[in-house]
């Protein structure tokens, strides 16, 4: 452990060439922002990080797309003429593993920087708070959108190759994908919310595991036991408990899609009131990721 | 050259605490030390320059930019390395580094070689590319300096860079600032809470208490204008204290005896006279050098000490 040698020409050391300045440019805000988007992407299935932290995200995105797989194997293999599932559906089964995606990368992504406190590391450059969150929301909801999307296109190829109408296949997965992206942002802003008041990683983990997976089943006993007594307007409405089936209201009322609830939302106000219902939340969220990062003080 | 000037620089916690009172001080290109105990405002004043946290009343520039409404260029051209550990255990420095280096604005290739460069210049070596988690303490402050310089500022803000050291990794850090103020040609405001330590390597030195400017000047000055006089007499110190008061001089107790500001030989004159005066015997006449580290002593004691008064 020695200090940096002196200027150069006092010392013979050939490896010591002496301070530097950097005259190169400084790109704004937007380059920052952006920088910290990839990073924080990247992050997101581990890139660049150590392989204990890449196991996770790669196992679920297997698992992921695993389905998507049998399924086009064996539509390809019986020559079946259509996908034994809607598009808009995948999401809405395969919710567990995604709910685990979420609860798992969410505390990766901000809870990381504020257990360790590097979040002043960040706040004393020329990043504001404001293009902090939005980078992280927008990282967060791209990873979701990858990891809802490789499936829906593994299920669109295996759908070509088992020459399935090439127009209504197209058509879907395209639904399915907007789909897919509403979905992300709205599971992105609940997880990182929660995983930002809950600086301990495990806790977080569990605390959105626990959240998510209790408003499905929520939502999924009241809209059960709503329909066994015959009231669809209130089973309807119960979709507004989880955000799986919020967004997935959304997608009936605005997308065409078929319901995969139990229950779409009713009457003509139903699709509206779930799709300004999705947008509070992410809206609420946001407010939320802001007024945690307001309170990180530098030290 | 000024680079920070505070004029009537005051800042009030919402829950009513003032950090920081009327702070107009002008600190110049160079090493300039920030000395005050834990709580005198230090890390509130760095949170202010940086454009983080508005003031409550008063304004401040850092290099010329007003720090209400420049902050991001602010930022731009200033490095931080915060107090607390602030280090993700499962990255390496390198990545962390250059991470940072783009989180200034650095393009990649650039924040690459800034990395390395800068990581050397700290003295991390082939350790750089292990993770955080498994450094020394000594290390992790290597790279939490490392990240303060890769963009290459022209100002950085240490915060007591040498909290948690042992005393050779005191020294090491110590010489790398002086280092880092000379040789690298960037300006460096340095904060403790010990006032020797900073001593040795600053040009300019800066004493805030309670969030008070104490003392501001180059530290030659300061340890110049420390030559004290101890004082012990027989009897009657008080009224003693009291006549040299009186005759402009200042005078402290320091225990049984009495500790006189020696401005020249007049001084002792006055003791003379003023002992033969009252006719009390002269047990003790001492000469000494206070260090700085002494005179902070003393502003912290009166800020502990019962007579509160002694802040204002």
């Amino acid at each position: 452990m020695t200090v940096p040698g002196p200027p150069p020409g006092e010392t013979g050391a050939i490896h010591d060439i002496g301070y530097r300045h950097y005259d190169g440019p400084r790109l704004g805000s937007a380059y920052i922002a952006r920088s910290l988007f990839l990073h924080s992407l990247r992050g997101a299935f581990g890139v660049g990080r150590s392989v204990r932290s890449k196991v996770t995200p790669l196992l679920l995105l297997a698992v992921m797309v695993v389905p998507a797989l049998i399924i086009v194997a064996v539509a390809v293999i019986t020559n079946a003429n259509d996908l034994p599932l809607e598009y808009t559906s995948y999401a809405v089964r395969l919710q567990v593993v995604v709910t685990v995606f979420v609860a798992a990368q969410s505390p990766q992504s901000v809870s990381h920087d504020l257990r360790f406190r590097v979040v002043p590391l960040y706040f004393s450059r020329p990043l504001t708070r404001t293009a902090y969150v939005q980078a992280k929301l927008l990282a967060m909801s791209a990873a979701l959108f990858g990891l809802l999307a490789v499936p829906l296109l593994v299920l669109y190829a295996g759908a070509l190759l088992a020459e399935m109408p090439l127009w209504s296949n197209t058509r879907d997965v395209a639904l399915a994908l907007v789909g897919a992206a509403l979905l992300a942002v709205v599971l992105a802003s609940f997880g990182l919310v929660v995983a930002a008041f809950t600086p301990r990683r495990g806790l977080g983990v569990a605390a959105v595991v626990a959240v998510l997976l209790v408003l499905a089943a929520v939502a999924a006993v009241v809209q059960g036991v709503a329909s066994d007594e015959g009231n669809t307007t209130v089973a309807g409405w119960a979709g507004l408990i989880s955000p799986f089936s919020l967004v997935d209201g959304v997608q009936v009322w605005a997308l065409g899609a078929e319901s995969s609830a139990q229950e779409a939302p009713p009457g003509t106000y139903g699709g509206p009131v779930f799709a300004a219902a999705a947008a509070a939340l992410v809206a609420a969220c946001y407010g939320l990721l802001m007024l945690r990062y307001r309170r990180v003080s530098l030290s | 050259m000024t680079l920070i000037a505070t004029r009537e620089l005051t800042h009030r916690y919402r829950g009513g605490v003032t950090a920081l009172t009327q702070l107009t001080v002008d600190v110049p290109a160079g090493v300039t030390g920030l000395v005050g105990a834990n709580g005198a405002g230090k890390s509130t004043l760095i949170k202010i320059l940086l454009g983080l946290l508005p003031a409550t009343s008063g304004s401040a520039t850092v290099l010329d930019l007003d720090v209400a409404t420049g902050g991001l260029r602010i930022r731009e051209l200033v490095g931080y390395m915060p107090e607390h550990d602030c280090l993700p255990p499962d990255v390496s420095a390198t990545e962390l580094v250059v991470h940072m280096a783009r989180m200034s604005g650095l393009p990649m290739t650039s924040a690459r070689e800034r990395a390395a460069d800068t990581l050397r210049h700290v003295g991390l070596y082939e350790e750089r590319y292990r993770p955080i988690g498994t450094y020394s303490t000594g290390m992790r402050q290597r790279v939490k300096l490392a990240q303060s310089l890769v963009h290459d500022p022209r100002l950085v803000l240490l915060d007591e860079p040498t909290n948690g050291l042992d005393p050779v990794g005191r020294d090491d850090m110590l010489a790398l600032i002086r280092t880092i103020g000379t040789a690298f040609g960037i300006s460096v405001l340095v904060t403790s809470h010990l006032m020797g330590e900073l001593e040795r390597v600053c040009d300019h030195v800066v004493v805030i208490d309670g969030g008070r400017l104490l003392r501001s000047a180059p530290t030659s000055e300061v340890t110049a204008a420390t030559e004290r006089l101890t004082l012990e007499v027989s009897e009657r110190t008080d009224e003693v204290a009291r006549r040299l008061a009186d005759a402009g001089i200042l005078v402290r107790p320091a225990g049984t005896a009495l500790d006189l500001e020696l401005h020249d030989e007049a001084t002792y004159d006055v003791v003379r006279d003023v002992v033969a005066d009252l006719g009390v015997g002269l047990l003790r006449m001492q000469r000494g050098r206070l260090h700085m580290l002494d005179i902070f002593r003393d502003g912290a004691d009166a800020t502990v000490g019962p007579a509160g008064d002694l802040r204002s």
